[in-house]
C-alpha cells in the first residue's frame, strides 16, 4: 500500500515535470515540419520561470474568483495527471477516481476558468467562456461514451482495471477501439484548443477560445494556467496511451518494469507529438460553427462504438 | 473641350496630355454634376479641401471622378466666410467620411449630410479650431486629454443584442482602430468603425515644404503603398511644373510599382494563410517575400525601394536588373505550386469561400475600389482605362471577379500578382536607355497638379499646389481606403465575429494612409 501510494505520488511529479516538456516537443516538431528553425526544447520551463518572476498585474474589477481560478484549475489539472496511469497500473486513488471522476475534474476546472474569465468583465472574457461552453458541452458526453466503450470491454470505469484487461490480459482486437480512438482524437483537439478547432497560437483575438479567457491574466497567475494547459495535454496524451496503447505500462506489484515502462512512455509521447504537430500542420481552423459538427461526428463515433461493441464482441 | 455628360454641358481643359480634366464649377451646379456622373456609371474617387484665402482666393472643394471621359478633377470655389456646399453623400455614398474629415480639418460644411459626426477629430484640438487653415496657430490649440470623447456610435437594441468594442489597441502588433460590433451570439448585426487614431497632421506637414522632400513625405504617407504615393506625387509636382519626365525614369518607376504590389500581395497571401491557421502557408509566402524584399536591398538599395522615386525622375539606376527577371520566373513557379496547395486545401477553402461578401450592386453603389472592388466585378484600374506612360505600353490584363468574397480577393491576389511579375520581366526586357533624371524647377507662379496611380490597394491619388515661392502649397494624399473602409462594415453583416479578422485582411485597408 506504502508502496502504491509512493508510485501514485511519483507518477503525478513526473506528470508535473514532463508536461512543459511534451508541449516544447510540440512545438519543436510543428516548427520543423513548417521548415523553421525550432524554439529550445526546454522554452516552456523558461517561460514558466520568467512569468513565475513577474508581477501580477489585476484588472481593476477583479474579484478573489479571479485570482483563486489559476490555482484550482491547476490542483484540478494535477489531481486529474494522477488518475491516469502512466508508468504503473499500481494506483491507490483509482477506486475513488474512476474515468467519471476524470470527466468531473476536467469540468470543474473549466467551470472556474470560464468563470473567472467573466469575472472581469471584458467582451473577450466572456466571448471566450461562451465558446469554451459551447465546445464543452458537446465534448463532454462524447468523452464519456468514449470511456463507456472502454468500460464495456473492462466491465469497470477505473484506469487501472480497464489497463489490466487491455493490456495485461489475452490480446484481443477490439474493433470498437478504433472507433473510439478516432472520436478520442477529435475531442483531444478540441478540448485542448488544438487546430483545427482553436489556434493555440493566434494573436487575432475575435478567433480565440482559450486564449480569449486567459487574457487577463498575468505573471504567476498566467505561469499556473499555461502549465495547466500542458499538464491538460499530457493527461489527455496519457489517456490515449491507457486506452488505445496500453502496452508498456508495468503491472501491478512489478517493480523491475518500471525503468523500461518510463522508456516506453516517453517513446509514446514522443509518436503523439509528433502526430498531433503533423496534423496540425495540414489542417487549417474551421470556422467555429463547424465546431459543433466536428464534435457531433466525435460522438456519433463513439456511439457507434458501443454499438459494434454489443455486436461484434459480446 | 466642349462636352456633354448627361444633360450638362461642360467645359473641360485637360492636364497636359493625360487623360486628366479639370473642371470649375459653382456649389450650386454640384449636385446635377455628380448625378450625371452617377448616371453614367461614374465613381467619386476622392474628396478634399483647401483654404486659398492668403493667395487672394478662397475656400474651395476639390473633387475627381472617374467617368468614361476620363478621370475629372472638378473644383468648387466656396464662401469665404460661411465654406459650404451641397452633400454629395446621397449621391456617392464614399464622400460621407472623406465630407466630415474635411469639415474636422478646414471647417468646410456639407449643407444637408445626413451624419454630422466628427471623424478625424478626437478631442486633439477643439472643434471650432481647424488645423488646415492657413491662420491655424498651433501653439494656441490646445492638445486635449485621451479618454473617451463621447463619439456617438449607433446603438443597436433588442433581445440578446450586446456590444464587443475591439481595439484600437490590439493583440497583435497591428494599426490602431477600433471596431464595435453589436452582436447577437456571435452573429454581427452591424460594425461600426471609428478611426482616425494615427492623425498625424501630414497634410499640414506638406505646407512650406519643398518639392524633393515632399516626395519622401509623400511616399511614407502609407508605408506599404510607398512607391504608389511618391510616384503620384511626383506625378503631380512635373504636371504642375510642366516637367518631362524621361521614359527610362517612367519605365523604373513601374518595375518598383509592381515590385511593391508583389512584395504585398505575397505578405497578404501568408497572412491570410496564417487567419486560418495554416501556418504553413504564412511560412511560405513570407520566405518569398523576404527573398524578394532581400532582392530589392541588392539592386536598389533599399528592401521597401523607399525614397527612389523623386520630382523630375528617379535617383536610383541600377546597373543591372538580370537577377529580377530570373527571381521573377522561380517566383512565378513557386506560388504556382502555393496557390495549388490553396486551392486544394477544403479546410482553407471552406473558410474563404462565401465570407464576407460585397455583392458587385454593392460594390458599384458605394464605390468599392482597387483589388478589393475588381473581386467585387467593379472594372476599374488606372493601369488600364486611364494608362500613363509605361501603361499605355504595355497592356496590363485586368483581373475581375464576381463573387465578392474573400476566396475571390484571394485569387484575385494569385492572378494580377502573376500578372505582375509578368510586367516586371516586360519591363526589365524593354526598359529604354538613357537619363533617369531630369530637372525641376518652379517657375515663380501658382501650379497645381493632380497624379494618380493604381497602388497594389487601388487608386492612390495625390493633389498638389506649389505657391509663388517654389514650395508647398497643399497636398492631399488620397488612399482608397477611403472608399473601402464603409464596405468591411457591410462585408461582415450576417457573418459570425470570429470571421472578422480573416475578412479584414482579406481587404487589407490603411490606417495611416486616411488618418494622415
Amino acid at each position: 500500500m506504502t508502496a502504491g501510494i509512493l508510485l501514485q505520488l511519483a507518477q503525478t511529479l513526473l506528470a508535473l515535470l514532463l508536461a512543459p516538456l511534451l508541449v516544447g516537443w510540440v512545438n519543436q516538431c510543428r516548427a520543423w515540419m513548417l521548415g523553421r528553425s525550432a524554439p529550445p526544447l526546454l522554452q516552456p520551463y523558461h517561460t514558466l520561470r520568467k512569468l513565475l518572476h513577474k508581477d501580477v498585474v489585476l484588472a481593476h474589477d477583479a474579484t478573489s474568483l479571479f485570482r483563486f481560478a489559476p490555482h484550482i484549475v491547476f490542483a484540478c489539472m494535477a489531481l486529474a495527471a494522477g488518475i491516469v496511469p502512466t508508468l504503473a497500473n499500481d494506483l491507490p486513488f483509482s477506486p475513488a477516481a474512476d474515468v467519471i471522476a476524470l470527466v468531473g475534474l476536467l469540468a470543474l476546472a473549466r467551470v472556474f476558468l470560464a468563470l473567472a474569465a467573466m469575472d472581469v468583465g471584458t467582451a473577450f472574457g466572456s466571448l471566450g467562456a461562451r465558446r469554451e461552453m459551447l465546445i464543452a458541452f458537446l465534448a463532454e458526453p462524447a468523452l464519456l461514451m468514449v470511456f463507456f466503450t472502454a468500460s464495456l470491454i473492462s466491465q469497470s470505469t477505473e484506469l487501472p482495471h480497464i489497463v489490466e484487461r487491455l493490456a495485461h490480459q489475452e490480446f484481443a482486437l477490439y474493433p470498437s477501439m478504433a472507433f473510439a480512438a478516432v472520436a478520442f482524437w477529435m475531442l483531444s483537439t478540441a478540448e485542448n484548443a488544438r487546430i483545427p478547432v482553436d489556434n493555440p497560437t493566434t494573436h487575432l483575438e475575435l478567433t480565440m477560445i482559450h486564449e480569449a479567457m486567459i487574457l487577463e491574466y498575468s505573471g504567476r497567475h498566467l505561469a499556473l494556467i499555461e502549465w495547466a494547459v500542458a499538464l491538460k495535454l499530457f493527461t489527455y496524451s496519457a489517456l490515449g496511451i491507457a486506452l488505445f496503447l496500453p502496452w508498456g505500462i508495468a503491472p501491478r506489484g512489478d517493480w523491475a518494469a518500471l525503468p523500461l515502462a518510463l522508456l516506453v512512455l516517453v517513446a509514446k509521447l514522443m509518436l503523439g507529438g509528433a502526430a498531433l504537430a503533423l496534423l496540425e500542420t495540414l489542417s487549417a481552423k474551421m470556422r467555429l460553427f463547424r465546431a459543433p459538427e466536428f464534435l457531433g461526428t466525435a460522438f456519433l463515433l463513439a456511439v457507434l462504438g458501443m454499438l459494434v461493441h454489443f455486436l461484434l464482441e459480446v | 473641350m466642349e462636352t456633354r455628360l448627361g444633360d450638362l454641358e461642360l467645359t473641360l481643359t485637360p492636364q497636359g496630355e493625360d487623360a486628366l480634366w479639370r473642371f470649375s464649377l459653382t456649389p450650386a451646379r454640384l449636385p446635377s454634376f455628380a448625378r450625371a456622373i452617377r448616371d453614367e456609371g461614374g465613381q467619386l474617387l476622392a474628396l478634399w479641401g483647401s483654404d486659398g484665402r492668403p493667395s487672394g482666393g478662397s475656400f474651395a472643394l476639390d473633387t475627381v471622378f472617374l467617368s468614361s471621359l476620363g478621370l475629372i478633377w472638378a473644383r468648387c470655389a466656396l464662401d469665404t466666410d460661411r465654406p459650404a456646399y451641397p452633400d454629395l453623400a446621397g449621391l456617392f455614398p464614399q464622400a460621407g467620411r472623406m465630407q466630415r474629415a474635411t469639415r474636422d480639418l478646414l471647417g468646410i460644411v456639407a449643407e444637408g449630410a445626413e451624419d454630422t459626426r466628427k471623424w478625424l477629430r478626437h478631442d486633439a484640438w477643439a472643434a471650432d479650431v481647424y488645423p488646415l487653415r492657413k491662420d491655424f496657430d498651433a501653439a494656441a490649440a490646445s492638445a486635449g486629454g485621451g479618454g473617451d470623447d463621447g463619439y456617438a456610435f449607433v446603438r443597436v437594441a433588442g433581445e440578446g443584442v450586446h456590444e464587443i468594442p475591439v481595439g484600437p489597441i490590439h493583440a497583435g502588433v497591428i494599426e490602431p482602430g477600433h471596431f464595435r460590433f453589436s452582436v447577437v451570439g456571435e452573429k454581427v448585426l452591424r460594425l461600426e468603425e471609428r478611426l482616425g487614431y494615427t492623425h498625424k497632421g501630414i497634410e499640414k506637414r506638406f505646407e512650406g515644404m519643398d518639392l524633393v522632400t515632399g516626395a519622401r513625405l509623400a511616399g511614407r504617407v502609407s508605408g506599404d503603398s510607398h512607391s504608389a504615393y511618391a510616384w503620384a506625387y511626383c506625378q503631380a509636382v512635373e504636371a504642375a511644373l510642366g516637367v518631362a519626365v524621361p521614359a527610362r525614369a517612367l519605365w523604373l518607376r513601374a518595375l518598383m510599382l509592381e515590385m511593391e504590389r508583389v512584395a504585398n500581395h505575397l505578405g497578404d497571401l501568408g497572412y491570410l494563410g496564417n487567419d486560418v491557421a495554416l501556418t504553413f502557408g504564412f511560412n511560405q509566402f513570407w520566405r518569398l517575400k523576404e527573398d524578394w524584399l532581400r532582392l530589392g536591398a541588392q539592386l536598389f538599395g533599399h528592401r521597401y525601394l523607399f525614397d527612389h522615386i523623386v520630382p523630375g525622375g528617379v535617383a536610383v539606376d541600377p546597373p543591372s536588373l538580370d537577377p529580377l527577371r530570373v527571381a521573377c520566373v522561380r517566383l512565378h513557379d513557386e506560388v504556382a505550386e502555393l496557390r495549388s496547395i490553396y486551392d486544394e486545401h477544403a479546410g482553407v477553402q471552406d473558410r474563404f469561400a462565401h465570407t464576407g461578401t460585397v455583392r458587385p450592386d454593392l460594390a458599384a453603389r458605394l464605390g468599392l475600389a482597387g483589388l478589393a472592388g475588381r473581386a467585387s466585378g467593379q472594372a476599374w484600374d488606372l493601369r488600364v482605362q486611364y494608362a500613363h506612360a509605361p501603361y499605355d505600353q504595355l497592356d496590363v490584363r485586368m483581373a475581375t471577379g464576381l463573387r465578392g468574397d474573400v476566396a475571390a480577393r484571394v485569387e484575385l491576389r494569385f492572378v494580377e500578382l502573376a500578372e505582375s511579375l509578368r510586367l516586371i520581366g516586360e519591363i526589365v526586357r524593354r526598359l529604354p536607355a538613357g537619363p533617369c533624371r531630369s530637372e525641376v524647377c518652379a517657375h515663380g507662379q501658382n501650379a497645381e497638379g493632380l497624379g494618380w496611380v493604381e497602388g497594389w490597394r487601388g487608386p492612390v491619388l495625390v493633389s498638389v499646389h506649389i505657391g509663388t515661392d517654389g514650395r508647398l502649397e497643399r497636398v492631399h494624399p488620397h488612399d482608397p481606403s477611403w472608399q473601402n473602409w464603409p464596405l468591411l462594415e457591410l462585408a461582415i453583416l450576417g457573418n459570425i465575429v470570429p470571421d472578422f479578422p480573416l475578412i479584414n485582411k482579406s481587404f487589407n485597408l490603411s490606417y495611416s494612409g486616411q488618418d494622415l
